[in-house]
């Protein structure tokens, strides 16, 4: 904890006096934290001279940014137009079932997985496709989906 | 010196297909047999439906080009090439004998990617050695008023979509007041279904530099923002490296080329937000905020950036400067039409064969771009119809195929020629399904500032929803037309003003398939699955048990050797027997 609080000052240090930084600064705050935590947003707010409430409007506004704590992988499923049309939602069912997602759930129970659904990836030609971490897999079909996975599962 | 060179595709979507996995193999092979052979890597051809593709030229060979090459395949490639005797299947260029694609590139013309699956992106030699920075040098020689003047005569109007005229755009920053200007690359590529700034982006990063150099020394700009979407990771990498690359030898930062001009530029990820590709919008992120659009005037080359005077131009737009700079604008408007000069790249995408990047001349028309091109529809199905434009464009059907492409002439379609997503869509897919994820999508992205976007595309995505689920009525369609209007007269920015675009589109040329499900309560492409049953056909059912073994949900019966039956009680209609049957006994009713 004593370290992290280190790591978060450093990066605060880096950012301050600097304008446009917030953005730039929560992405690194949630790469070193693996979310936007609320009490991490408040010491935020305080250090920086910024209100909370302009935080909390950024952290929500963009997508990219996460309140709740997510998996250790995430997978992206991609939704665009190409994507949907040769059968994303095929995909996406599949990697809830594989998962045991329900409902609204999308992060697992022992914290491996937390499952997006992305606008577009831009690897259209190889549609339908997913990404975990930063690999991305490519002309899916729900029966190859328990392999992909499974490659990252823990061992 | 090495006999051979071996050059490997290794964009995004090469890696993708696994060409990180060949370029492994690749450099263990050469070493191991201590092989002739020099390897490189580019990034994207634009073939992504063959990649990953390998391109072997030198020693007097002619140049030729593999496709969907595979790691085990490489030293038998190598040794055939160095031989003479060479057997591959599938050559997909070859530059004296015809192969399957040499038509594909004749057809296109390319200025912007010009260098994409040429140089090696991340090498600043490489693409000095194509000419690279020679337009800038020519550039700071001349005065800023005289390099506007070329940009005005080119005709080159905004890639990102809108078309307004580029020239026209810096000459009202150069005119603005005030002594600290801001130049901005908007690469928030968002639409769903294109990648042509991607590829741009990872394939020759410092075209784009070099034409944001050149165009802040124009406009008297000292400090400059590359916009990028943050699920572009290598077009950052390959960004950064440029960047660090160009300020070593003195193409950036203080005193260019020894002419005391002075330009900053600096990189900035987006953070997933559609609308930030909205110019006003945009700013206001660079600036650290929520990204919502605000009222135009003033306009950015006014007050932009902090207040200050401000240019936005896209990723294609200042990739063609340097191009234009170097052989100027006559040479620039050989290309395209009168209105329209240039080309325009395209991202092909969806039921196409040729899946991938082109640059075509404008004025080409859809049906050569789909069939001369993109080599037709994917297993000879039969065309329905092209989306252009994202979710601010239209769904352009068969009938209008010769339409030119043009600002002017897909302006007319109801569509628009958007930033150049091309997705297009076959008999299988369903145009009111098309509407409903479009809307799905401007209906999340939407930022909520303008009340009728923000309510107007929830209520329009309800009724869709409920057309696809065959609870549709006849009114729905008038209230969807009457929802469209006033969306467009009530919102501020483009994103609501275009996001009925898809439904307004479907509307005029695919209404029969709106009627289908609200009358019949069918669905004619049978893609909506809740107006979906399928059915198996007994006397083509051999009774292989293929399609019971598969059912997630069990619901196939039947003896083996005789006719499966389906529960229809039962079936979650995923499509797993439709999929499964080799004798083609699963129907889709």
């Amino acid at each position: 904890m004593q370290n992290s609080r280190q790591e978060l000052d450093a990066i605060l240090s880096k950012f301050k006096g600097r304008h446009g930084a917030l953005i730039p600064l929560l992405q690194e705050v949630q790469q070193l934290e693996g979310y936007l935590k609320k009490e991490t947003m408040k010491y935020v707010s305080e250090q920086m001279g910024v209100s909370a409430a302009e935080i909390f409007g950024v952290a929500t506004f963009y997508s990219m940014f996460r309140l709740k704590p997510q998996g250790k992988y995430i997978v992206r499923v991609c939704k665009g137009t190409a994507c949907h049309v040769s059968g994303a939602n095929g995909i996406l069912n599949a990697i809830k079932e594989h998962l045991k997602l329900e409902g609204e759930a999308d992060t697992t129970e022992d914290t491996q997985f937390t499952v997006l659904e992305v606008a577009c990836l831009g690897c259209c030609s190889l549609a339908p496709v997913i990404m975990i971490g930063d690999q991305t897999y490519g002309k899916l079909t729900p029966e190859a989906i328990p392999a992909v996975i499974g490659k990252f599962a823990k061992a | 010196m090495e006999k051979i060179t071996a050059k490997l595709g290794l964009g995004s979507c090469g890696i993708a297909a696994g060409a990180d996995i060949v370029w492994t193999e690749l450099k263990k092979v050469v070493n191991d047999n201590n092989l002739s052979v020099k390897i490189e890597k580019t990034a994207c051809i634009g073939m992504c439906f063959e990649e990953p593709v390998l391109e072997l030229s030198g020693d007097g060979k002619p140049k030729i080009m593999l496709g969907k090459v595979e790691s085990k395949d490489i030293k038998n490639i190598l040794d055939g090439y160095l031989n003479n005797t060479l057997e591959y299947n599938n050559i997909i260029l070859h530059e004296h004998q015809p192969a399957v694609h040499n038509e594909l590139i004749a057809n296109q013309q390319r200025i912007v990617l010009r260098n994409c699956g040429v140089i090696d992106p991340e090498s600043l030699e490489d693409y000095e050695a194509q000419g690279g920075y020679q337009a800038l040098r020519k550039a700071l020689s001349m005065k800023p008023i005289n390099i506007i003047d070329i940009v005005k005569e080119s005709g080159l109007r905004g890639r990102g979509g809108a078309g307004f005229s580029t020239g026209m755009k810096w000459q009202f920053a150069f005119n603005a007041r005030g002594n600290k200007k801001y130049v901005v690359c908007n690469a928030d590529e968002g639409d769903p279904g294109a990648f042509m700034d991607r590829s741009t982006l990872e394939g020759d990063p410092h075209a784009i530099i070099e034409g944001m150099i050149i165009g802040a020394y124009a406009m008297g700009a000292d400090e400059g923002y590359l916009y990028v979407r943050a699920e572009y990771p290598m077009a950052i990498k390959h960004l950064r490296k440029a960047l660090i690359d160009a300020e070593a030898k003195g193409y950036l930062g203080l005193n260019i080329m020894g002419t005391g001009f002075n330009f900053d530029l600096h990189i900035k990820e987006g953070a997933g937000a559609f609308v930030c590709g909205e110019e006003t919008a945009l700013m206001q992120s660079i600036e650290g905020k929520r990204g919502m659009p605000t009222i135009r005037p003033p306009f950015p080359a006014e007050s932009g950036l902090w207040g200050k005077p401000t240019n936005i131009n896209n990723v294609e737009s200042w990739a063609n400067i340097p191009w234009i700079i170097t052989n100027g604008a006559d040479a620039f408007r050989k290309f395209g039409t009168e209105k329209s000069p240039g080309t325009k790249v395209f991202a092909l995408a969806g039921k196409i064969a040729n899946s991938g990047l082109i640059e075509v001349p404008m004025g080409m028309t859809l049906h050569d771009v789909i069939y001369k091109v993109g080599g037709g529809i994917k297993d000879g199905k039969k065309f329905k119809g092209v989306q252009l434009g994202g979710p601010s464009g239209g769904c352009v059907p068969a009938s209008l195929l010769e339409t030119t492409v043009d600002y002017d002439s897909i302006n007319k379609t109801g569509a628009i020629m958007g930033s150049g997503g091309m997705v297009v869509m076959d008999e299988e897919t369903c145009m009111v399904d098309i509407a409903r994820f479009f809307l799905n999508f401007t209906q999340n992205e939407s930022c909520g500032k303008c009340t009728f976007c923000r309510i107007g595309t929830r209520r329009m995505l309800e009724i869709l929803t409920r057309i696809t689920e065959g609870k549709g009525e006849m009114a729905d369609i008038e209230k969807l037309e009457q929802l469209a209007v006033n969306i467009i007269k009530g919102s501020l920015c483009g994103l609501g003003q275009t996001a009925p675009n898809p439904v307004l589109t479907t509307l005029r040329y695919f209404r029969d398939e709106y009627l289908a499900h609200i009358v019949d309560k069918k669905c004619p492409a049978h893609s909506c699955t809740a107006l979906l049953k399928f059915e198996i056909l007994p006397d083509k059912c051999i009774g292989c048990t293929a399609c019971a073994r598969k059912c997630p949900v069990k619901c196939i019966s039947g003896a083996v050797k005789q006719p499966h039956i389906i529960d229809q009680s039962k079936c979650v209609k995923c499509g797993a027997c439709y999929t499964s049957c080799k004798f083609k006994a699963v129907t889709k009713v």
